[in-house]
């Protein structure tokens, strides 16, 4: 499968160079857009079904939502599991991790397969989303 | 990279292990299709008689005219479909053949698809397979195309790089969202399906599905739909037809 978003492979590269900790196969260390995302907007995006998708596959930590999905990890204490990094690499391209996972990239343009018009070229979250939600999900530590 | 290949895909159901979504829907919504005064396709398929008895075109003749009574001629037919086409020599599936008769014989304009006449035609000629299992006849003319329907089933398509057979073959049973993902064995079309609040077939459930994974529908009629649903049917050999049926 190719892989083709360049920034992260410079993510990957610079965290190989810093040495920062994880596997730099396993985890972007750096923020995709050198910012900090803001972890209450990361959380309006993962509850929300038509944006983050994330509940139609995961359940949560969310007592108000009714209906989530049972077919991917809970993801209370994903913040706890994971790193920062680990979070952000599962997220812009999990099937970096694993390739025959459901879980969709979050962040890639290319390598797909009929994408419908209103999709193509374009990424399921931006980068500033990205971050957003990763800054949510490291919040979850129990 | 090394612990993917044990994990990926758990591989076709096996027979004994295949479920109509009939079982995994609640009690409720069972009633409601097993109750012909309770099942709403049943009203479609009571407008399909009629449709049946009734001349159309430039030949002036009905189906009866040349099928008879559709609960001698039209039984367990539906559970042969698609069913290949000497002719056009590729499969067609029951509303294309419904439009080949109506344009060919009847001398008139083919339904659209999903239109209420179509739809119920359709579910009347269905209706006489009920509780008959589905037979899919594979030979050398119509394996091509299977094996074309069972490559789509197995395909990731659209943004969400998601394949029909990664929710219907390794996760059946589970919830996405609210919703118990079936095997999506093609049982009951047309289904009367409670989140259209309508009749509909199974090439309008496979682009509900291909829009939800954001992939590019296939047209209606379209050969790679036809493909998926002859794919669909062989995979459901055996099982009974439930036409009408009723979904969630």
């Amino acid at each position: 499968m190719r892989f083709a978003v360049a920034f992260v492979a410079a993510c990957c590269a610079a965290g190989a160079a810093s040495g920062g900790g994880a596997n730099a196969q396993d985890s972007i260390p750096a923020s995709l857009t050198g910012a900090k995302g803001d972890p209450a907007r990361g959380r309006a995006i993962v509850t929300n079904r038509q944006l983050g998708l994330c509940l139609l596959c995961h359940s949560g930590p969310f007592p108000e939502e009714r209906f989530q999905g049972n077919l991917a990890p809970d993801l209370a204490g994903a913040g706890k599991r994971w790193s920062e990094g680990q979070l952000r690499l599962r997220i812009v391209d999990s099937s970096r991790v694993n390739p025959a996972t459901i879980m969709p990239s979050y962040h890639r343009t290319d390598g797909f397969t009929r994408v419908a018009p209103a999709w193509r070229g374009k990424p399921v979250l931006t980068a500033d989303q990205i971050e957003d939600v990763v800054a949510f999900l490291t919040t979850l530590r129990d | 990279m090394v612990a993917l290949a044990g994990a990926s895909f758990a591989g076709e159901i096996p027979q004994a292990e295949r479920r109509s979504g009939y079982e995994l829907m609640s009690r409720e919504t069972r009633a409601m299709q097993d109750d012909d005064t309770a099942n709403p396709g049943m009203l479609a398929v009571l407008e399909g008689s009629a449709l049946w008895a009734r001349k159309t075109g430039a030949g002036g003749r009905a189906c009866a005219d040349c099928h008879g009574d559709a609960r001698a001629s039209m039984k367990g037919v539906a559970a042969r479909y698609p069913a290949y086409d000497a002719t056009l020599k590729r499969p067609v599936n029951l509303e294309q053949r419904i439009n080949l008769c109506r344009t060919e014989r009847q001398q008139s304009p083919a339904l659209a698809y999903e239109s209420r006449e179509l739809l119920a035609l359709t579910a009347y000629v269905a209706r006489q397979a009920r509780g008959v299992p589905i037979d899919i006849p594979v030979d050398a003319r119509t394996q091509p195309f299977l094996d074309r329907g069972r490559a789509a089933f197995y395909r990731r398509q659209g943004q969400l790089n998601l394949a029909c057979s990664q929710c219907h073959d390794d996760n059946w049973g589970r919830r996405l969202a609210g919703n118990t993902i079936p095997q999506a064995h093609p049982t009951g079309y047309p289904v009367y399906r409670l989140e259209w609040q309508s009749l509909g077939s199974l090439q309008r459930r496979l682009r509900n599905c291909l829009v939800g994974i954001r992939a590019e529908p296939y047209e209606y009629g379209a050969p790679e739909m036809v493909e998926l649903e002859l794919f669909l049917m062989w995979r459901a050999r055996g099982m009974a037809i439930e036409t009408p049926g009723v979904r969630p």
